[in-house]
């Protein structure tokens, strides 16, 4: 039950792009149309769900005050919370990397679809972003770090997929010339996260 | 001072604009922005962070193979941003300003300024040059910064760095408060920049 209430909360009341502006750039850039949309979506839902547990792993059981108890008594004083940064871009850098070599030698057709995608993601502020509220939320089993990451990555692809469909419908508005582009995706942004506040306060 | 030095530090102010022209950097410059003393802390750290990473990424340019670059730049980038949570983490003044960005600190480092200016300036110029770039970007990217949260801290919550500035009879409105309406404001934002240098505006 309390997975559900997790789940459902992280796509829709902490929606990463409504209510946190996570992974904005990629966000706005990526959504013309429907087709580049579902194919980034997709990927940072993938990568998400690798990396936010792994993450919480290293945190766990080495970063954060006192994880470094099983390797002996005396390292039960060790902090190293300090190099969560580091160690949380290089996993994601790293995964990024290595799923785009994998995917390039066994599924080219997977590959030319998403492939582009890929090494946008490593810089895309949701997969650090999600690691470092896994780290200030405290999850207790690694059961939640999955449940998280799955809702977040839902909720920005369900955000972008949105948007793009918006979008392309938008094109044959007649917007003010100063707005058009990027102004009036801002705008209609901001009525989206609107919509979006309706879930807030949800208690499951 | 010559004409090209000039033009790197003037054009990402106005004209090449980061987040309103180039729009990068969006992310973390919306959360920061429901009060005037995050968002200028916020802008100091990019600045900082920005001008040192393109140094120091300008300096390793001429050993850094091409196809781990990324993973190389964004090393020494998170290097910088550890730097800067660890001194805002230390000061006195700053310890709750740092709570209260949480994890906007850390996510500097996936800020596209930062990589966007390294990847296109820094990896083919000489370090001064760079440096310049970099602090330039952050000092365009502040000043948008402190502009959408000077509204919404004025309009949110009527006061300005803390102070009183509205009257108390002013009701404050909630809705500037709220993550949406620093998407509208910036959008406005956008508007009127275009409206005013029309060599921007978009076919």
């Amino acid at each position: 039950m309390e997975y559900i209430s997790l789940f459902v909360k992280s796509i829709f009341v902490d929606n990463m792009i409504f209510a946190y502006f996570l992974g904005m750039c990629s966000y706005l850039a990526v959504s013309k149309n429907v087709k580049t949309a579902n194919g980034l979506g997709l990927a940072v839902i993938f990568v998400l769900f690798f990396t936010l547990p792994i993450n919480w792993v290293l945190n766990t059981y080495v970063l954060q005050p006192g994880a470094l108890k099983w390797l002996g008594p005396q390292f039960a004083e060790v902090d190293l919370s300090f190099l969560s940064f580091i160690v949380f871009i290089a996993v994601i850098a790293a995964f990024v990397q290595i799923v785009e070599m994998i995917v390039e030698k066994y599924l080219p057709s997977l590959y030319s679809s998403l492939g582009i995608f890929l090494p946008l993601i490593a810089v895309n502020c949701s997969i650090l972003g999600g690691s470092l509220f896994m780290q200030q939320r405290d999850f207790p089993t690694l059961g939640e770090p999955l449940v998280y990451a799955l809702g977040s990555g839902i909720g920005w692809y369900l955000a972008i997929v949105c948007l793009a469909a918006i979008r392309e419908k938008m094109s044959y508005s007649n917007v003010p010339a100063p707005l058009k582009g990027v102004g009036i995706t801002f705008i209609t942004v901001g009525l989206m996260g609107m919509a979006f506040m309706i879930f807030m306060g949800i208690q499951l | 001072m010559d004409k090209k030095l000039k033009e790197t530090i003037l054009n990402p102010i106005l004209k090449g604009n980061p987040i309103t022209v180039l729009i990068l950097g969006i992310c973390s410059s919306l959360a920061v922005t429901v009060q005037l003393k995050g968002a200028l802390v916020m802008a100091i750290s990019v600045t900082l962070v920005t001008g040192l990473s393109s140094l120091v990424c300008s300096l390793l340019r001429n050993s850094i193979p091409m196809r781990v670059r990324i993973i190389v730049q964004l090393v020494v980038v998170a290097m910088m941003v550890i730097l800067v949570d660890q001194v805002l983490k230390a000061g006195e003044g700053t310890y709750a300003i740092d709570k209260q960005l949480s994890v906007y600190i850390g996510l500097i480092i996936t800020n596209c300024i930062v990589m966007g200016r390294i990847e296109a300036f820094a990896l083919g110029n000489k370090p001064i040059p760079s440096l310049l770039d970099g602090l330039a970007n952050g000092v365009g990217y502040g000043l948008i910064l402190i502009i959408v949260a000077f509204f919404r801290e004025l309009l949110g919550s009527g006061t300005l760095f803390g102070l009183r500035v509205l009257p108390a009879a002013y009701v404050p409105n909630n809705l500037v408060i709220l993550p949406p309406f620093a998407l509208i404001l910036l959008g406005c934002i956008i508007w009127a920049h275009r409206a005013w240098d029309k060599d921007l505006q978009e076919k």
